[in-house]
């Protein structure tokens, strides 16, 4: 009988290999996590009265006021809808030649910058900043909150469909560039069909997310159903205000069943 | 009808894929081209209508030259080259028909095709190609609806549609079944025969590319170290192509595969006749 020891073995270390910098670096990001947890300065007196406010908006989204304020809030919805609706159709439709332009596969390298820029340009900046700006532009109201989520869609939507038509099937683009097709013909024959239904389901998203938006920055100015809720939060008006917020919920469950919907019908 | 001389191409990353490769491929001649993979078969039908530019060399086909052509004018010369791929390259969203009809892009212009109007005999030229490739029933079905080789009857049609002068098939059966393979094969074979269609093929299996073209060009390395009939392709010429093997044994195997096929076939003829 041979005798033979055992051979051991063990998983090699993912991340980083030295034992000496795995403990210093994930030791180091322990200890700032510490350090940070504690330099936190917590009011806890403020806290336990905040506790009474906190309670009382619980009641008022337990018992939410739909009539009092209703005027206010149909007027808040309407215009946030609005606003919704035009700023996803504006922002898709000028999204689209952005978005083709910022394909590495179909611009070429000039267009292909420019486009990026305008992108990154509107992906740095966060919605209520830009609302912020717009209000103070154009004034109080939906127009600043319509030309604000406008220009959020295009960062969005031209990012993701430019990689998504850079992840095309190039085979199919190639048969089409094949038989002599114009490059227009390419991208309704070859890439349309291949980014549609990502294209749809992106612009139903984006949808959902401009209406969310248009809560969130009606509180600095920019109109709609955000505005309504500002002020009755305002009023201590908690009844009203948590009407506003279940409105608000039952639209965006509303936005994301019936868009899973669509998505899988449009495959 | 097709001549190449010298072509040649060099990727950015260094790779020779091509070192002069010379030939012509007559009116009607059906042309089997060989070769390990890596030998630059892709590269070169790839070469010729320009998805690949070459490096150098020139093509000519009838009198024109390709290569050299600006932009506009290449896309009217691909016009007249129908390419069929190894995954059948069908935009899988499209219909049946409309991958047809897209071998009509290079004649109509952007927004005939776009609003899909193309014009009449564009589209009784689709019905009755579509009917020679036996997918008439299949014609308005999504392309990723059919089977492999009924998507390889498409991608054929679609070639045919740019009434082509000359046929590029790249691997054409790579991805399909050894009797669908046989039956593809078939087909182009037919087709060419009917048209009178010159067609390069690009294809590794040898016994397929010996049975159905008449005239095989073996790559090795980016060079021509075989043309001739298939017949001509022996022992000596496989272990230049491909390198050194035991290839009676691959003509034994291949051999019984053809009887057995033939066998079956005969059955199936019998069945039906009865």
């Amino acid at each position: 009988m041979t005798s033979q020891t055992l051979r051991r073995w063990r998983r090699p270390p993912v991340l980083i290999q030295s034992r000496f910098w795995r403990s210093v670096i994930y030791g180091g990001a322990l200890i700032y996590l510490l350090l940070a947890v504690g330099s936190l300065e917590v009011n806890w007196v403020r806290v336990y009265e905040g506790l009474d406010r906190g309670w009382r908006f619980i009641e008022g989204f337990l018992l939410p006021d739909f009539t009092s304020r209703w005027r206010d809030i149909e007027i808040g919805l309407i215009e946030s809808l609005t606003m919704t609706v035009t700023s996803t159709v504006v922002g898709i439709a000028v999204s689209i030649p952005i978005g083709i332009g910022a394909a590495r596969n179909l611009a070429p390298r000039p267009v292909y910058y420019l486009c990026r820029a305008i992108i990154a340009l509107s992906r740095s900046f966060q919605e209520i900043i830009i609302a912020i700006l717009f209000v103070a532009m154009f004034g109080f109201g939906p127009f600043a909150g319509f030309l604000t989520l406008s220009f959020a869609t295009i960062g969005f939507m031209s990012k993701l469909l430019a990689e998504d038509i850079e992840d095309i099937d190039e085979a199919q683009a190639e048969a089409i560039r094949a038989t002599g097709a114009s490059w227009l013909q390419l991208v309704n024959y070859a890439v349309q069909p291949q980014v549609m239904p990502r294209l749809i389901g992106l612009s139903l998203y984006r949808l959902d997310i401009n209406f969310r938006e248009s809560a969130v920055i009606g509180i600095v100015g920019a109109g709609g159903i955000g505005a309504t809720l500002n002020t009755a939060i305002d009023r201590y008006e908690y009844d009203s205000a948590g009407a506003i917020l279940i409105i608000i919920i039952l639209i965006v469950m509303l936005a994301e069943y019936s868009s899973s919907h669509v998505r899988k019908w449009v495959q | 009808m097709l001549r190449i001389e010298g072509l040649a191409k060099a990727y950015k990353t260094g790779d020779k894929a091509l070192r002069g490769v010379s030939f012509e491929v007559p009116a009607g001649q059906v042309m089997g081209l060989i070769g390990p993979s890596g030998a630059g078969k892709s590269t070169l039908i790839r070469c010729i209508n320009r998805l690949v530019e070459p490096s150098a060399g020139k093509v000519f086909i009838g009198d024109s030259e390709l290569t050299g052509l600006p932009r506009r004018s290449l896309k009217q010369a691909r016009r007249r080259i129908g390419m069929i791929f190894q995954e059948y390259a069908l935009v899988e969203r499209l219909t049946v028909r409309e991958n047809v009809l897209s071998g009509r892009l290079g004649y109509v212009p952007f927004w005939r095709s776009f609003t899909r109007r193309f014009p009449p005999q564009d589209i009784e030229k689709a019905f009755a190609l579509l009917d020679r490739v036996g997918l008439a029933e299949h014609a308005d079905k999504r392309a990723d609806a059919l089977s492999g080789g009924q998507r390889q009857r498409v991608g054929i049609a679609r070639a045919l549609e740019q009434d082509p002068d000359l046929l590029l098939v790249d691997e054409p059966t790579a991805s399909l079944d050894p009797k669908t393979s046989r039956q593809i094969m078939r087909l182009l074979q037919e087709i060419c025969r009917e048209r009178n269609l010159p067609a390069i093929i690009n294809i590794h299996d040898v016994v397929l590319a010996q049975g159905f073209t008449e005239r095989i060009v073996g790559l090795r390395a980016g060079e021509m170290v075989f043309d001739g009939p298939p017949t001509a392709l022996d022992e000596a010429a496989l272990t230049s192509i491909y390198g050194e093997e035991d290839w009676t044994q691959m003509r034994q195997a291949a051999q019984e595969e053809r009887d057995e096929a033939e066998a079956l076939a005969q059955e199936h003829r019998m069945a039906g006749s009865l």
